[in-house]
């Protein structure tokens, strides 16, 4: 019999067991996986390294406006490339519950700016030609069966019509692609500027932030300081942070939510070690009559030692592997619903964390029989009874 | 029957003392799933509690037509004014409502801060409002006063401090307590003072006390009325919509959580209960050899089972409260796009539900096991070894 037989014959020898360790250890690595990704969303740091889009938002206050003007004086910054502002429309779509953002924008400056928003010439030569035009991304025309040409009402609730009415109406004139990732779940419904800044019936002049496409990615942090630089002494200073930062301000605001995660990990990992742990102890104890027959046959005490803590290692490897694969099909699953909350799939970081954890868990739990059973002589194992 | 039943159970409750390590494997497992359920679920409870500890059945918001909350709203002068004139009205505070970004005392980003602009009524009719160190603001000056959960959460919000806005600093004179509501995560001033340094004009809620009484209902006087195009809506009502999105999320993902957990804890738990079994199978196969029937021995097992479980709910919900109970956490809360603290409110009802859990884990854990003991062919088990 080859070792490796030897090993899998261990571990058959009471199944039952074995696939409740092992479900175990999967269980535990499938929280891991789950909770890191969830975690890391909340509390992933802000780097402006190769930083391609800057937003450029209120100092004080994100509910604060800034002026059109702004715009302009932006793109005189050296070290822009191109500028477009947008904003925050709010409204709802037939019932609160049904809710997708809806941004006022410059469609060509916009659409510019964004190449990874895949739009048809002809869907974007239409949309800045219809002032009450408006293009959504494909999974939301999908969602609500729309079609190109079908009027969306939508009821304001920050921005009123000039006449007091609540009512827009947007004609669907192009549906757009998200190319990338990170943006694929995207709801995003985006209405022509001109038409907004018309019909709306306060804050007339104002929007909302500034998008910005940097020269050098490199030299994405000092540009932000740059352009706060120029609107420190006016009457609306801003704050410039990268893309990424920006959207996860909203995400971090749910604050200890991070700390709780973390908290809750550190319970779970606690609890399964010492499950799984005193699983595999009990079990080699009950073989410690075996192992002593096999030192009798002239095993060394290393490699019975070895044997032992490879078997852990098969059980808590691939139920952590199967876990932490677990995790990410599950989170694949439900990925449209945590998008807004900026969680995707793990990062190799945290991977390479789950393994290295499942690999000491693995050892610890060998080690300690396999100390036991080079400790006791051989011939006291023997005669004890089994 | 009965006495065989108390019998075997007696037994098997005197050999558990054998067996304590892998006991402790049951009294862990269901201990940590049932303490991160109660302690995330008085999370929501906690959040709930402090948004409708903050509503009255005798005030509302009057807000713009269409929006939900104070922040998208927006309610101009002269609009202020009719309201002010319609019967039933008791009190009328116009209200500017907006954050300001600042850093929190815990991390470097910043977070929602909610600044309140009042009237004097606004006091009056929010009678839990006090002052509890330093003084009230003086009306038509730039002070404000800071409630004692912004205070605890925020970076700047000492007394003494001045916090920027736009063009002018506001000098921070007071700590207030509003009975552990939503307002203490709030700093308030004159709405005068709020208009100026937001240059805003107008105002972005009313908050009224009426008579609910009425003959016509206060809410259809102002929802009738073309002009002045806003929505009524009563502060309980507002307050409860307002913590459902936050409270179902937290809710959600503590039952998630729990549950993915107790699939494992039911794996460890199984284990545990198959080794108790396998180390009395010869004990077991004896007894019914001599005569004894399965029942007894299968609830020998599941009160084993029961008994262990019980004890990890326990440990479990009463850790939770010994930690938890009264841990100030703070959120976004979305519908307000505002932070709010509030204290974790590990209940009773919570700690019972926790005990509940484990027992049914227990039982899961504790059945399979108990039958496989009873039904073990008996001359196989006692021929072996």
């Amino acid at each position: 019999m080859t070792r490796l037989g030897f090993l899998f014959a261990n571990l058959g020898r009471k199944p039952m067991r074995t696939w409740l360790t092992f479900l175990s250890i999967v269980v535990c690595f499938l929280l891991f996986g789950l909770l890191r990704s969830v975690g890391t969303a909340f509390t992933a740091p802000p780097s402006f390294s190769g930083v391609e889009r800057l937003v450029v938002s209120p100092k004080y206050s994100i509910i604060d406006p800034l002026p059109i003007s702004h715009v302009n004086s932006v793109r005189t910054v050296p070290g822009v490339e191109a500028a477009t502002h947008s904003d925050w429309f709010g409204g709802s779509y037939l019932d609160l519950g049904l809710a997708f953002p809806k941004y006022p924008v410059e469609p060509i400056e916009y659409f510019d700016l964004y190449p990874e928003l895949q739009i048809s010439s002809e869907a974007l030569e239409a949309f800045e030609k219809t002032r009450t035009g408006a293009v959504a991304s494909r999974r939301l025309v999908e969602k609500f069966g729309w079609r190109v040409g079908d009027v969306i009402p939508i009821v304001a609730d920050i921005y009123p019509k000039t006449d007091g009415s609540l009512l827009w109406e947007f004609e669907l004139v192009g549906i757009f692609d998200p190319a990338d990732e990170a943006s694929a779940n995207a709801e995003d419904f985006y209405i022509h500027y001109e038409y907004f800044e018309e019909a709306k019936q306060h804050s007339k002049g104002m929007i909302g932030w500034i998008l910005v496409r940097v020269e050098d990615p490199a030299a994405a942090g000092a540009l932000a300081s740059a352009i706060d630089g120029r609107f420190e002494n006016s009457r609306d200073p801003t704050r410039t942070t990268t893309e990424k930062e920006y959207n996860a301000q909203f995400v971090k605001q749910f604050g200890d939510i991070g700390i709780m995660v973390t908290m809750i990990l550190a319970a779970v990992f606690f609890s399964i070690l010492l499950l799984v742990g005193n699983t595999m102890f009990q079990s080699f104890r009950e073989r410690l009559r075996d192992l002593g027959v096999l030192k009798a046959l002239g095993f060394s005490d290393a490699q019975v030692g070895r044997m032992i803590i490879y078997e852990a290692l098969v059980l808590t490897l691939t139920g952590g592997v199967v876990g932490l694969l677990l995790s990410q099909v599950m989170l694949m699953a439900v990925s449209s619903m945590l998008q807004s909350f900026g969680v995707s799939s793990l990062d190799p970081l945290s991977m390479l964390i789950g393994v290295m954890t499942a690999l000491g868990l693995g050892i610890v739990v060998g080690a300690v029989p396999a100390m036991g059973a080079r400790a006791v002589p051989i011939v006291e194992i023997l005669r004890a009874r089994a | 029957m009965i006495g065989q039943t108390f019998e075997v159970t007696r037994f098997n409750l005197l050999s558990m003392k054998d067996r304590v390590y892998s006991s402790l494997v049951i009294l862990v497992g269901i201990g940590a799933v049932v303490a991160v359920l109660v302690s995330i679920l008085a999370m929501g409870t906690g959040f709930q509690a402090t948004l409708v500890d903050a509503a009255s059945p005798d005030r509302a918001l009057i807000l713009r037509k269409g929006s939900d909350g104070e922040m998208s709203s927006g309610v101009g002068q002269d609009a202020a004014a009719v309201v002010a004139q319609l019967p039933g009205v008791i009190g009328v505070s116009a209200e500017l409502f907006a954050v300001a970004d600042v850093p929190k005392r815990d991390s470097d980003g910043v977070a929602n801060l909610p600044l309140r602009g009042v009237s004097p009524d606004g006091f009056t009719m929010r009678h839990s409002v006090k002052i509890v160190q330093g003084r009230m603001f003086k009306w038509g000056t730039r002070e404000v006063i800071a409630g004692v959960k912004a205070a605890h959460e925020f970076q700047g919000v000492d007394l003494g401090d001045e916090l920027p806005l736009r063009d002018m600093s506001l000098p921070i004179v007071g700590f207030f307590e509003a009975d552990g509501g939503a307002y203490e995560s709030e700093l308030w001033t004159d709405v005068r003072t709020m208009q100026g340094a937001l240059r805003r004009p107008d105002f972005s809620a009313l908050r009224i006390q009426y008579d609910p009484d009425m003959e016509v209902p206060l809410s259809d006087l102002v929802e009738e009325d073309k002009r002045l195009q806003l929505d009524f809506i009563p502060e309980t009502e507002f307050y409860a919509e307002q913590s459902q999105g936050t409270t179902a999320i937290i809710t959600v993902f503590g039952y998630v959580v729990a549950i993915i957990m107790a699939i494992g804890a039911i794996f460890g738990a199984l284990n545990t209960m198959y080794s108790a079994v396998s180390v009395r199978a010869r004990e077991i196969a004896t007894l019914r050899a001599l005569g004894f029937a399965g029942l007894p021995v299968v609830v020998s097992v599941m009160v084993e089972a029961l008994l262990l479980a019980l004890l990890g709910g326990v440990i479990g919900a009463g850790g939770s409260y010994l930690v938890f109970n009264g841990y100030t956490a703070s959120t976004l809360n979305q519908a307000s796009f505002s932070q709010v603290a509030f204290d974790f409110a590990v209940t009773p009802e919570l700690m019972s539900l926790g005990v509940t859990w484990a027992l049914a884990l227990g039982l899961v854990g504790g059945l399979l096991p108990a039958v496989q003991a009873a039904l073990a062919p008996i001359a196989g088990v006692l021929s072996t070894e």
